[in-house]
């Protein structure tokens, strides 16, 4: 594995997809969901296909604007969306009519509503887990390994965290609470995966200590290139489950969990590792 | 040593095999039933379906004063969710004037989120606007039927005056029956600012007994008993989040993720075993520990389940062989370079420890900063993520070294090439 001279490609691997990302960003914002905005949510399992007209007579008299998506299967399920504060008895009321309608299970459904001050706050304590999160870890890696670990395993980490905010943005992707129960995993994931390249790195230096760094790099990177590749398998065979086998809810959190992941891996062999190489490099030349 | 290594293997398989046999299906042990796991776990509320609502006081009120109205606030939603008969509300203060009430398994969630949130001010008002009483001058009220105009008979709600009120209630209705135009003869029942019944005095209440009557559903009259009884709200509380969440919806949700996490398991067991041999089936073995403590611990300490508890439970499934995956590849390593089946256990064990526990202590710390800075649902997946990864370390440490050490002495130290080499 030469991933020192090849980290040119790889940074520009990272840096498009990142670019992509901020893009979309910019142009078309993220999807944010009803517990970021504010506002109504109705998702109903009517468990037939409904024409979207149909639907959309329903909620017409409350929300001309309400995005309507469908889900499921068979696409039985719908899940509305509005950016109004509707009042309890307007939910009622439309969940009853497709109930009256359809003859579904008057269980079958879920509405959520949240006040706008909500998202901000949700929003607000995201970041600042991020942050205390990221701060903690660094603290971590500098004790058990050095400063220049702490900051380069940061730097992948900021590199997962932004390739997740692209693939929200491209994927238009659902930013809701669960949002950040899937960055702070990726988080958790990337930078366990990254202890682990670096902990070999770490017992490598030890026993050669004659070698090139480079050839240090990349031998360490070819020894855990199996359990890597292993242990990635194995949690995109837990992924896949949840995200095939799991409902709407859980598959929206499945799919950025599931390529969150394999950026996680990719970070650690190609960002992290250099990122260190050339902070080490830095001070020697 | 050899047959004593398979007895105790053997062991080790049919308490497994137990554990995964009483985890499914319950136990009963001298009488006491004991549910299967599926049905012992705390659901959260978007798994047995419900209602949970976030009121927030609308006031300026800080420090001791503000704590003292969010307890008695918190108190009353209390009194009046009983009345409702939902099984084991939780109703906590959350931040400094928040209140966040989870009902489960409610037929008219609508019903119960126009009961909390009420102030619920009663006040019985004369037609010059003066306040004859409040609801805190009733010591008692019931509903009672009473034949109304139409001479059929309907629900009213029957109040018990203090004596206070039956005082100020006498003098205000010997007033009221003095006066000669009907209009200026009337009480006004007000609740919250809206009148619901406006009798016409007739003669002086001495007995402090009145009565309203509005045209009550049996449930509204039923209602405004609970609201009475509990008293008004000290402040005013604005709803900030409401969600409802139908148990057939929560039902399939949990169903599927149960699903989704034994196809998981089973996936992750062949690949362990025909990637790893062995060490494979021991990994398997440990996961299949792992699995059934993380349930425990979870069950034993009340973690409630959710959907992202659920997600991250699955997740750590995957990461929990990682563990496994970095101690085999060491043995591996160790064996290639022609040391003993032992030899290689033991170091590849010692080499891998590093590695695991710095990497695990930092995911660790996410966990943890998951679980203290998240909300609602977001700290349940904390949860489980924490509960995880101490077993995870635990599992693959103890358990994963001991079970391979049996299992080398049951083949010999001859086939290395099981283990990998």
């Amino acid at each position: 594995m030469k991933v020192i001279k090849n980290k040119k490609y790889t940074y520009l691997l990272s840096i498009s997809i990142i670019v992509l990302g901020l893009v979309m960003f910019f142009v078309k914002g993220l999807n944010y969901g009803i517990d970021f905005t504010g506002g109504t949510l109705i998702q109903l399992n009517v468990g037939e296909f409904v024409e979207l007209e149909d639907a959309r007579e329903f909620m017409d008299p409350f929300d001309k604007n309400a995005s309507i998506i469908y889900a499921g299967a068979d696409k039985q399920e719908l899940i509305i969306k509005s950016t109004l504060d509707l009042s309890n008895e307007e939910i009622s009321t439309i969940v009853n009519s497709f109930v009256a309608k359809y003859e579904m299970d008057d269980n079958n459904f879920q509405t959520q509503k949240f006040g706008p001050l909500m998202g901000k706050e949700i929003q607000g304590r995201a970041v600042l887990s991020v942050l205390i999160a990221a701060g903690l870890m660094l603290a971590y890696i500098s004790f058990r390994f050095q400063f220049k670990f702490g900051v380069a395993a940061i730097v992948a980490l900021i590199h997962d965290v932004l390739v997740t905010l692209a693939i929200y943005s491209v994927l238009r992707l659902p930013v809701n609470s669960s949002f950040i129960a899937a960055i702070l995993t990726i988080v958790g994931y990337s930078i366990n995966d990254t202890i682990v390249i670096f902990d070999r790195i770490r017992e490598e230096l030890k026993l050669n200590q004659r070698a090139t760094l480079e050839n240090i790099i990349d031998g360490s990177v070819a020894l855990s290139l199996r359990r890597t590749v292993n242990t990635t398998l194995t949690t995109i065979i837990a992924v896949s489950s949840l995200y095939f086998l799991g409902v709407e809810d859980i598959k929206v959190l499945a799919l950025p969990l599931l390529l969150g992941m394999i950026s996680g891996t990719y970070s650690s062999l190609f960002i992290a590792t250099p990122v260190w190489f050339s902070l080490k490099k830095g001070k020697t030349n | 040593m050899k047959n004593k290594s398979i007895m105790i293997l053997l062991l080790i398989v049919v308490v497994l095999i137990g554990a995964g046999y009483f985890g499914a299906n319950g136990v009963e042990i001298g009488g006491t039933k004991y549910e299967s796991a599926k049905d012992s776990i705390d659901l959260g509320l978007d798994l047995a379906g419900g209602v949970y609502v976030v009121l927030e006081a609308n006031t300026d009120a800080t420090g001791t004063e503000l704590r003292q109205m969010m307890e008695e606030t918190k108190a009353i939603i209390s009194k009046r969710v009983d009345g409702l008969g939902v099984s084991e509300p939780n109703i906590a203060i959350e931040g400094d004037k928040r209140i966040r009430i989870e009902l489960a398994g409610l037929s008219d969630p609508q019903e119960a989120i126009e009961l909390i949130g009420k102030t619920a001010l009663l006040q019985f008002v004369k037609p010059d606007g003066e306040v004859v009483i409040t609801g805190k001058n009733v010591s008692d009220t019931t509903v009672i039927f009473q034949e109304g105009d139409m001479g059929i008979q309907e629900p009213v709600v029957s109040l018990v005056l203090d004596s206070e009120g039956t005082t100020a209630f006498y003098t205000a209705t010997s007033e009221l029956s003095q006066e000669t135009e009907t209009v200026d003869r009337i009480m006004y029942i007000v609740l919250d600012g809206e009148v619901i019944s406006s009798p016409v005095v007739i003669d002086p209440i001495a007995d402090g007994r009145p009565v309203i009557s509005g045209d009550f559903e049996l449930e509204e009259a039923n209602n405004l008993t609970t609201l009475i009884r509990a008293g008004a709200l000290p402040v005013e509380m604005i709803e900030l989040q409401t969600s409802v969440i139908g148990p057939t919806l929560g039902l399939e949700a949990y169903n599927r993720s149960i699903l989704a996490g034994i196809v998981a398991l089973a996936l992750i067991f062949s690949f362990m075993i025909l990637v790893y041999k062995i060490p494979g089936v021991v990994a398997s073995m440990a996961l299949a520990v792992y699995v059934s403590i993380v349930i425990a611990v979870m069950i034993g300490i009340d973690v409630k389940l959710t959907l992202p508890g659920i997600a991250g439970l699955v997740l750590s499934i995957g990461m929990a062989v990682d563990a496994n995956v970095l101690i085999y590849e060491r043995i591996r390593e160790e064996l290639k370079a022609d040391k003993t089946l032992r030899v290689a256990i033991d170091r590849g064990f010692k080499r891998a420890l590093t590695s695991i526990m710095d990497a695990n202590l930092t995911t660790l710390i996410a966990g943890v900063v998951l679980y203290s800075f998240g909300l609602g649902p977001i700290k349940g997946f904390g949860v489980t993520l924490i509960i995880g990864i101490v077993t995870s370390i635990l599992t693959a440490v103890f358990f994963t070294k001991y079970v391979l050490i049996l299992m080398a002495n049951v083949t010999g130290s001859k086939n290395t090439k099981l283990y990998g080499a």
